[in-house]
């Protein structure tokens, strides 16, 4: 614990005095540590006198932050209209089908989060997913696996 | 010595499409081959769907070739860079020195203003930019005018807000520029939220240099000293190339202090959003820069009296700052000349969905929607019917075959019920089924919803209820009017554009598609096949040629039937995907 708010401090503190920074420091702290940990609104208020009460409101506004650990993988499916109308929903199925996730959206080995998002912007590429900064276009349900199954392989 | 450029389409869609590989494929083979290669990246020339593309510029001119990928790439490099002889069969005709004529034309219709450096330039080399006019605007604004004279120019060439809301963008700068404070804003709203639009994307990846001069000219004219880009998180690429883009401008000495030695101090900072549609709002994207949650504002006061922290801000879109270097540059008159009365200019769409050609175009304004989704479109895939263009996105609305003819202008596309938005067209077939289109659109703009305005906070959600139901099999009477009334009471007494418009899909799909409702309603039917609850999946024992390509696409197992022999699905384990429709060469399969 001791290790995680010395962490979070050393990334807080360097917004000292700058305008409008409670939606860069969370992202500071999230690119970093993967979510916000607990203790990082408490932190916040501590250093940069942005009440803790205000940084919760701020990051839970957003569809961007996240409370709680991600996996090592984090996979952002499509669903912009553009995905929608061809067929993005049954890509979501396939993927959490075959990392066989059930009530979760984590791996139970902390390999792999699957996210649904709205538009990743690659519309004519529909329909499309997003693994780290890397995007995979013109998907199918066996090409949606067999990439996971290529990121498995990686792991092994 | 001759020297051969090989230029790789290096945006998000390129990369995505397998550009990468190309791209160290081709360095390596270059690196082996001495110095007379030159290898660069570029951004997206707007055909998305040929991606990855690979062009070479030998002595005879430039070659475009497509779909490339690595055993194409080799062929290309041995036989054309070294061999100096084109690999007809892998062209993209149209732009290429030589070889047979197109078989369809995709770029003569269009007229390229905003995106005119997208796909020939090195967005990371300022050098580049430079060579084809760039900063001559800014140059001259501020060596050889006067912020009134520019000013001037803006409003005579009737450019409007590329955004969606098409406000005069002139009339804005004027009253920004009007407005008393020693400290004034500029803002970029680079938060493309519109599902289904990338236009904005391509133009920061593609050419950021036009972005930052028109934001320059802009400040220039109002007299801002700060600016700011608030850019999309989910856009890694664009913030990427955006900072070299500004570090480049600063170090030649166009951004910071007394630029080229005028008196004229600007600067510009990114701002990275958060996620959140309402933040296209300009109130809730101050207050997102300011740190809050995006929550709109109650206007008056204006965002030109008292915008970011308070101070006199103007807000223009990406695409519409990318327009002005090249109105300064050419004049007012020229840019007037293309488009209609009303709306001037040209205007870049993004089409996707279900088209045979998605990417990027750029029209003159007031071309017809046909012209756009089947010329340059090249229509509908598998010879499928035409159903709808969604245009707007979750604010706009779903026009239907018998509106084809409509120009792409503000006013005629309003006049449907739908919007000109930041120009998505999301195309789609007789396979889209639009009750849940709209309820599609409808859990957006519900989620979205910043929870400010009680009408869209629970309106939308009282109205996503319903066509929940209706796409359940579960629709009753007086559910249409139910919802007709919401929408008129959500858009009356929403505050900001996101709840004033969020039931213009719905509406309009009532509007244009009201049978496909009271199918659902009375019948129980899904005429699209699309709604779950109410079909289930069959083949053909007569059309099923026994190919087996739905058994291997199938996720579940669940169709049984041997090669050569008509399949059938086992109903009890069908999910109802649509994947083996979506497969099926003789369209064996149909839902009931």
């Amino acid at each position: 614990m001791e290790a995680t708010a010395d962490r979070l401090l050393d990334l807080i503190r360097p917004f000292k005095g700058y305008d409008g920074a409670t939606i860069p420091v969370l992202q500071a702290i999230q690119t970093n540590l993967g979510y916000l940990p607990p203790e990082s609104f408490a932190l916040i208020e501590q250093e940069l006198g942005i009440p803790a009460s205000k940084a919760y409101g701020v990051a839970t506004f957003y569809a961007q932050f996240r409370t709680t650990p991600v996996g090592k993988h984090l996979i952002k499916v499509c669903d912009g209209t553009a995905c929608h109308v061809r067929g993005s929903v049954t890509i979501l199925t396939a993927i959490r089908d075959h990392l066989d996730l059930k009530d979760t959206d984590t791996t139970t080995d902390k390999v792999f989060t699957v996210q649904e998002v709205a538009c990743l912007g690659c519309c004519s590429l529909a329909p499309v997913m997003m693994i780290g900064e890397t995007t995979y276009g013109s998907l199918s349900f066996e090409k949606s696996r067999e990439i996971l199954d290529g990121y498995r392989a990686k792991e092994a | 010595m001759d020297t051969t450029t090989i230029m790789v389409g290096y945006a998000s869609c390129g990369i995505a499409a397998g550009a990468k590989d190309v791209r160290k494929l081709l360095e390596a083979k270059a690196a082996e081959n001495g110095a007379r290669i030159t290898i660069k990246q570029t951004g997206c020339l707007g055909i998305c769907y040929d991606e990855p593309i690979v062009e070479v510029h030998d002595q005879a001119g430039r070659w475009v070739y497509r779909k490339v990928n690595e055993r194409k790439a080799e062929r290309i490099f041995n036989e054309h860079v070294l061999g100096g002889k084109p690999v007809e069969g892998f062209l993209f005709h149209e732009l290429s020195a030589g070889g047979r004529e197109p078989k369809q034309y995709v770029f003569r219709q269009q007229q390229r203003i905003a995106l005119a450096n997208s796909g020939y330039i090195d967005p990371e080399n300022i050098d580049d930019y430079i060579a084809r006019d760039g900063y001559a605007a800014l140059r001259h604004a501020l060596l050889e005018s006067a912020p009134d004279t520019i000013l001037q120019t803006v409003i005579d060439s009737g450019l409007r807000g590329r955004g969606g809301a098409g406000f005069p963008t002139g009339q804005k700068w004027s009253l920004c520029k009007k407005s008393r404070g020693d400290l004034k804003y500029l803002v970029c709203n680079a938060d493309e939220g519109d599902p289904g639009a990338f236009m904005d994307r391509n133009l920061l990846e593609g050419d950021p240099h036009a972005v930052l001069e028109g934001m320059m000219i802009a400040a220039y004219v109002i007299g801002a000293r700060e600016g700011y880009i608030y850019v999309r998180a989910e856009y890694p690429l664009a913030i990427r190339r955006l900072r070299i883009a500004i570090d480049q401008a600063r170090e030649r000495g166009f951004l910071g202090r007394d630029v080229l030695g005028s008196a004229f101090c600007f600067d510009i900072k990114i701002k990275e959003g958060a996620g959140a549609f309402v933040c296209g709002e300009e109130t809730a994207l101050f207050a997102s820069i300011e740190g809050e949650r995006g929550m709109p504002r109650i206007r008056p006061p204006f965002p030109a009296e008292a915008g970011l922290w308070g101070k006199p801000t103007n807000n223009n879109n990406v695409e519409t700052y990318a327009n002005v270097p090249w109105i300064v540059r050419h004049g007012a008159a020229a840019y007037k000349a293309f488009g209609t009365e009303k709306s001037t200019g040209t205007k870049v769409f993004s089409l996707a969905g279900k088209i045979e050609r998605g990417g990027l175009v750029e029209v003159p304004m007031g071309i017809p929607l046909r012209e756009v989704i089947f010329d340059i479109g090249g229509g509908i895939p598998k010879k499928k019917a035409f159903k709808a263009v969604q245009m707007g996105g979750p604010s706009g609305g779903c026009l239907p075959a018998a509106l084809l003819d409509t120009p792409v202008d503000y006013e005629s596309i309003n006049a449907t019920g739908a919007i000109m938005g930041s120009g998505g067209m999301v195309v789609m077939d007789e396979l889209t089924c639009m009750v849940e289109v709209s309820r599609f659109f409808l859990s957006f703009t519900q989620k979205e919803s910043c929870g400010k305005c009680t009408f869209c906070r629970l309106g939308t959600l009282r109205m996503l209820e319903i066509l929940n139901r209706i796409c359940a099999g579960e629709g009753r009477e007086g559910d249409l009017e139910a919802l007709e009334e919401l929408a008129g009471l959500i858009k009356s007494a929403s505050l900001c554009g996101l709840g004033q418009t969020a039931p213009n899909p719905v509406l309009t799909t009532l509007k244009y598609f009201r049978e496909e409702y009271e199918a659902h309603i009375k019948h129980k039917q899904c005429p699209a096949g699309v709604c779950k609850n109410l079909i289930t999946f069959h083949i053909h024992a007569d059309l099923c040629t026994g190919c087996t390509a739905c058994v291997k696409a199938c996720p579940v197992d669940c169709i049984r039937g041997l090669k050569g022999e008509p399949h059938t699905i086992t109903l009890d384990d069908c999910i109802k995907c649509g994947s083996c429709r979506e497969v099926c060469p003789t369209d064996a399969v149909y839902t009931r």
